[in-house]
């Protein structure tokens, strides 16, 4: 099951436009249906790495997504792969309706209408958003344009999800509520975070990121009994225990 | 927060809302069109209009008392413009009404002319409320495009649509922050820090287009707008549409 690659990124760097260095020799290998989650704390280029996954950015170094080169030539071919949820769902959703949100990616990827309209019926269904259609982002609590923003990269039916902080910002109810949704996709996620629990929840191995660079790359599970990366990470190893104890029992 | 100004009422559930859009929009503007083109001396069109604006209104379930509150917005309107023509129109010999006050007086061609400019923006102004009460803003540019408005025009309104309720929100949180650090101060204080909310605002909002820019890149845009074609036209619409038929049949043999 986990012997094809789907994103593979060797020595990647990346400077910010003015300079200030945000990624330093990145090197991960993320395997088909692997759910990884990008941990660290502000500032550490989680979601600047993530941002590589679909050519948004384009740094130093070789990144491939199903075997294809993030190249220009490539760009149309990989955006269709790779479905990318930003921070903020503000961002994300600029359609007058939800209808139209869904329906953009799809719509790009010219398919005919019918099959829009099966794409975006399901994308609704998967994030429980049934009958939201004909609303306005702007009459949506933040929790349901969370899921909104969700919907949108699912109608596109991409095989890589990079979700970029998805509790961020909810109360959580809402929080829970989307850790579910996102817990039955069944495509190979990488959801960047700073919240241990986000990321013990959806995801079997974590990449720890400090300052642009990968300071560890291990499972959940293990991640959870480390007292002293979880120390130096700044996540509360008391906390840590008891889900370690939670996720066996 | 939450914000529904725009198309008030639009969500409200009736055979009128339910219309396609393209049809309303027609009826509408030829309601408006036929209330302009008349001469002020027709009374009864003019009645058969507002019974017809009505009868709409009561179709759509909308209450009259806030449509005709809305229909009010045009007084300062009408005030600036027209409430002088009266004393100020000289008419020809006989024609004019003394006050007796200070000599005022006033004519008659005058008066016309403000009954004209009265009727005339009351009737177009309820139309446009109707129309816009009973169809909600997304839709509006729907019909619009369905009726050959340049794509270029719908998208920049519906991302004006979109994004004019976040700067607001964030216009409003910037207010809040300065109101609760801010204790009075004379006025150009208070200038140059409204400067520098209008420079954040700026920025924030070009930022924030660069993201919702990436945002569409992401999901494969390639520099046009893709659009599903919406609604239908059926026995409904029809129904409707035979109102703009019926006014315009009237307009030519009655106005």
């Amino acid at each position: 099951m986990k012997s094809d690659k789907v994103i593979e990124i060797d020595h990647l760097s990346y400077d910010y436009p003015d300079g200030t260095p945000a990624l330093r020799d990145i090197d991960l290998v993320v395997h088909r249906n692997e759910s990884v989650a990008i941990l660290g704390p502000n500032g550490a280029g989680k979601s600047t790495l993530l941002y590589h996954l679909n050519g948004t950015l384009r740094g130093d170094g070789n990144v491939t997504i199903l075997g294809l080169p993030v190249e220009k030539k490539n760009l149309k071919e990989i955006r269709r792969k790779v479905g990318l949820v930003f921070q903020s769902p503000e961002d994300q959703l600029f359609c007058p309706t939800v209808f139209d949100d869904v329906a953009f990616g799809p719509l790009n990827m010219g398919l005919d209408e019918k099959k829009v309209r099966q794409r975006v019926e399901k994308a609704l269904e998967m994030t429980g958003l049934k009958g939201f259609e004909g609303r306005s982002a702007h009459h949506l609590s933040e929790g349901e344009k969370k899921r909104v923003a969700l919907a949108t990269v699912l109608a596109m039916d991409s095989e890589i999800l990079a979700l970029d902080e998805p509790s961020d910002n909810l109360d959580p109810a809402g929080s829970r509520i989307l850790i579910e949704r996102i817990r039955l996709i069944p495509q190979t996620k990488v959801i960047v975070t700073h919240h241990l629990p986000v990321a013990v929840d959806l995801c079997e191995r974590a990449v720890l990121l400090r300052g642009g660079r990968k300071v560890e790359d291990l499972p959940t599970r293990d991640l959870l009994r480390d007292r002293e990366l979880l120390e130096q990470f700044g996540f509360d190893p008391d906390l840590a225990e008891w889900m370690y104890h939670r996720k066996k029992g | 927060m939450r914000h529904a100004f725009l198309d008030h009422h639009s969500s409200t559930e009736s055979p009128i809302h339910q219309l396609d859009a393209r049809a309303k929009i027609i009826v509408f503007f030829t309601f408006i069109l036929i209330a302009v083109s008349l001469p002020p001396t027709s009374f009864l069109l003019f009645a058969l209009l507002a019974l017809a604006l009505i009868g709409i209104a009561l179709l759509a379930n909308l209450p009259l008392g806030h449509l005709a509150k809305k229909v009010l917005i045009i007084l300062p309107f009408l005030f600036v413009v027209a409430i002088s023509i009266p004393f100020m129109k000289r008419d020809g010999v006989g024609g004019g009404y003394n006050l007796g006050i200070g000599g005022l007086s006033v004519s008659q061609s005058g008066l016309w002319i403000l009954w004209n400019v009265i009727i005339k923006s009351s009737l177009g102004v309820f139309s446009i409320i109707l129309l816009s009460s009973t169809t909600s803003f997304p839709q509006l540019v729907k019909g619009m495009e369905g009726l050959g408005s340049p794509r270029i025009f719908t998208i920049l309104a519906s991302f004006m649509y979109r994004y004019s309720f976040i700067l607001i929100d964030e216009m409003q949180r910037m207010k809040r922050a300065r109101d609760s650090r801010c204790f009075g101060g004379r006025w150009f204080w208070q200038s140059k820090v409204i400067g520098h909310m209008v420079g954040t605002l700026f920025l924030r909002s070009f930022h924030r287009g660069e993201r919702v820019y990436l945002a569409m890149l992401s999901r494969g845009y390639q520099g046009t707008m893709p659009g599903v074609t919406t609604g239908r036209f059926g026995a409904g619409e029809v129904l409707f549409l035979s109102l703009s038929a019926i006014f315009i049949f009237l307009r030519i043999y009655l106005g």
